[in-house]
């Protein structure tokens, strides 16, 4: 981004900025307090450990309860399991997780030489699985090298939800071939409630698809098949939100999973999931997301789904700077940043497309480098496909003209039905129709001054620095307590998931954390 | 056919002339683009009783697809009075009135508890009826003064349910589901249902209301519920339902 479109005042965003890192400050605080039992399954996954017993319950699970049934969570797994590898317990992790959960394991938080050596032991470890991120990422890079990047911006992202995986390939394939740039996966509903990760390949899931290591495995060598043939590098997204964040982020990052969905507040306003649980969960996810080169999207679209799109615009911008600090404190840097915002405000009220582009266009300003996650409107689709098709229409061009990164695709049967084959290949239709008549349209869009998108975008950033004034002084906690984001109530004591969080004794060790920070 | 008037009940569509009955359909087929193609969309569109069908647009999609849309000359006739609908039996009430109901007839709060049981993580619905932001620019459940409302929320277990309701003393219960992949929504509701004729007698059961875009409004009955709200229902008309049902039994 060149001159400012919108005359914001620096003084005004610098000011956003530092009450966002007020804010969010105290959050880090508590997060680097304690941990919980997916961060350390994440580590056990990352130092090897998969498969699932006969029941389907994943071995990170047995050996994690094992664990913590023996000496607690708050000194984090890698000592005792360590521990009990060199005291010859199991000659390796998978072993030790079938030991363990038939009862024949005994673990110990070691003490003096023998916790040095369980460290050590551990970081090797897990350190392994690291590289292996850190081989994907290069991979990615060659792979966009060899075959080329997506065309243009914004990227086209288009989504697929069977419940099979074997359905979702040709669909996703199919959907590459029309043009899309980026494919996500929906998961199955309830799958952010789960509090361990589905094995194997899968083909069943309502409305949508369980996020698996095996179903990210298939999914990827699919798309790279598609990339080799359409000469351009194909992206794909899931969904590292929910009770296993963590231990989803490991995975896509382990099969090269180009961007996930992770919010630094979604699973506590829309699943109602612990507060502290979802902040500790949320660092440690974006720590593995920063590692592997992996793009977030962030969920502010939501909040407009369910408060109003014009009333509730800054808390978007609050939310997006939120994200923002938070990110960043995680080490990922601004090409990394999908901020959401979305198209939602009701057709019926006056100039609500200029009220659109003054959101959207503010969101670009203030995040000049982020590639910004552009959702289409979904609460004023009423089924009427033809309205639906040309207010699609409106939100393409309103993306064209503010420069958004990455657009997701909408669709005229929203709410009608999972999309048809035709009506995936209309809204592409759409979509390619505007940029192609209208990409460069932003180069002459120069609001007014003194007009009514210039100066609503800084009536949104000035009732953003109220409100991020506010949480700051209230904190961020009380105030997600007392529904400030997208109307939910949600207290920090409430939610799921409180039990799998652990504040961390002083011997608390965890080599995945020490490995993502130390390279930070 | 030309003699059609307003009151007439048998009509035929209505392109841009009584009678013409004309419609538009699109659909794809599993075939690549040919002219043999457009004449299996010609087939399929007599074959819905469209004659003379015009193919107006065809176009490939994806590999060995094709997508048509056909305008043509139904034949079929419409007798609106054979039409079947549940119609709103009960008289919508503002908040204003429902409260005063409420008050009157029950000398307490009314409890209503809300949730998307099952998988079904969709509370769009359940809160645009419960929240006190409501819908269509009418106040939620919350907002009612005489209502107490329990949003039990997303993912909510049929027993968690039935527990709450028991503990709760509920009134009524408000059952949102939107999921309807392989039929969730029916199955769950059968179970919904179920449960309480169990955990309840018929007498103190709370009254069920299962709401949702995909639902039949006519299947109550069978899905062993009170009341189905469809597409488009507004806060208003469910507590209007709550208040006609509970406020009359109450008073016989």
């Amino acid at each position: 981004m060149s001159a400012s479109k919108l005359d914001l005042d620096p003084v005004t965003v610098r000011k956003a900025r530092s009450l966002a890192r007020r804010a969010g400050r105290p959050i880090v605080k508590l997060a680097r307090q304690h941990t919980t039992v997916s961060v350390e399954r994440a580590t056990l996954r990352l130092a090897g450990l998969g498969g699932a017993d006969g029941e389907g319950t994943p071995w990170v699970n047995r050996l994690a309860d094992a664990v913590r049934a023996d000496v607690g969570l708050e000194h984090g797994l890698a000592l005792p399991v360590w521990d009990a590898l060199l005291r010859g317990e199991a000659e390796d992790l998978a072993t030790l997780a079938q030991k363990a959960s038939a009862g024949s394991v005994r673990f110990a938080v070691p003490e003096g030489a023998r916790a040095r050596r369980a460290r050590s032991a551990s970081r090797r470890s897990v350190g392994a699985g690291i590289r292996r991120i850190d081989q994907r990422r290069r991979e990615r890079d060659r792979l966009i090298t060899r075959h080329g990047d997506a065309p243009r911006q914004p990227w086209i992202y288009l989504i697929v939800a069977t419940g099979d995986i074997y359905e979702d390939i040709p669909q996703a394939q199919a959907a590459a071939r029309e043009g899309a740039d980026v494919i996500a996966v929906i998961r199955s509903t309830g799958q952010s409630l789960l509090d361990f990760v589905p094995e194997g390949a899968t083909r069943e899931g309502f409305a949508g698809t369980y996020a698996t290591q095996e179903n990210f495995r298939l999914m990827r060598a699919a798309l790279d098949e598609s990339g080799k043939e359409l000469g351009r590098y194909v992206r794909l997204t899931n969904y590292a939100s929910g009770l296993c964040m963590p231990e989803i982020a490991a995975l896509a990052g382990l099969e090269r999973l180009d961007m996930m969905l992770n919010d630094s507040m979604y699973g506590i306003l829309f699943r109602d999931i612990n507060p502290v649980r979802t902040f500790v969960d949320q660092r440690f996810s974006r720590q593995v997301h920063a590692r592997a080169g992996i793009i977030i999207n962030t969920g502010e679209d939501n909040y407009l789904t369910t408060a109003d799109a014009v009333e509730a615009a800054h808390t978007v911008t609050t939310s997006q700077l939120l994200n923002e600090y938070f990110a960043k404190e995680a080490g990922l840097e601004d090409w990394q940043l999908g901020l959401g915002h979305a198209f939602e405000i009701d057709p019926a009220v006056p100039e609500s497309f200029r009220l659109e582009l003054a959101h959207a266009l503010l969101a670009r300003e203030l995040f000049p480098k982020a590639p910004l996650k552009w959702m289409p409107p979904t609460r004023h689709m009423t089924g009427d496909v033809f309205r639906g098709y040309l207010l699609d229409g409106f939100f393409n061009l309103a993306g064209a003209m503010t420069g958004q990164g990455i657009l997701l695709v909408g669709m005229m049967t929203e709410a009608v039905v999972t999309p048809w084959i035709s009506d995936r290949d209309l809204a592409l239709q759409n979509v390619r129709y505007v940029l192609d008549a209208a990409g460069g349209l932003r180069e002459d869009f120069h609001p007014a001054p003194e007009g009514l998108i210039a100066t609503r975008a800084r009536q949104v950033l000035g009732e953003t620095v109220e409100l991020l004034d506010r949480i700051a002084d209230e904190g961020l906690l009380d105030a997600i307590a007392d529904g400030t984001f997208g109307l939910m109530r949600r207290p920090a004591d409430g939610g799921k998931g409180l039990d799998g969080v652990a504040r961390k004794a002083t011997e608390y060790y965890n080599p995945a954390t020490d490995l993502l920070e130390d390279e930070q | 056919m030309t003699t059609e008037s307003p009151e007439r009940t048998i009509v035929r569509p209505y392109g841009d002339t009584t009678g013409d009955g004309m419609v538009q359909v699109s659909f794809t087929l599993p075939v690549p683009h040919s002219k043999r193609a457009e004449g299996a969309a010609q087939q399929l569109a007599n074959k819905m009783g469209i004659d003379p069908a015009m193919v107006v647009h065809a176009k490939p999609m994806g590999e060995g697809f094709t997508f048509f849309v056909v305008y043509g000359r139904v034949n079929h006739l419409v007798d609106v009075d054979a039409v079947e609908v549940v119609e709103r039996d009960f008289p919508l009430l503002t908040p204003k009135e429902a409260n005063a109901a409420i008050k009157r007839a029950l000398r307490r709060r009314l409890v209503v508890l809300g949730a998307c049981i099952g998988t079904d993580a969709h509370t769009v619905g359940i809160d645009a009826i419960l929240n006190i932001k409501g819908f269509a620019g009418e106040k939620g459940l919350e907002y009612y003064r005489e209502i107490k409302v329990g949003n039990l929320g997303a993912q909510v277990s049929v027993p968690q349910l039935v527990e709450r309701a028991v503990a709760e003393e509920a009134d009524a219960v408000l059952v949102s589901q939107v999921v309807t992949q392989r039929d969730a929504h029916l199955l769950n509701t059968r179970e919904m249902a179920a449960a309480f004729r169990e955990a309840f007698p018929e007498e103190r059961r709370p009254l069920l209301v299962v709401g949702g875009p995909r639902f039949d409004e006519a299947m109550a009955d069978e899905l062993g519920v009170d009341r189905i709200f469809g597409r488009g229902t507004t806060p208003a008309e469910v507590a209007s339902f709550l208040v006609h049902r509970l406020v009359g039994r109450s008073a016989s």
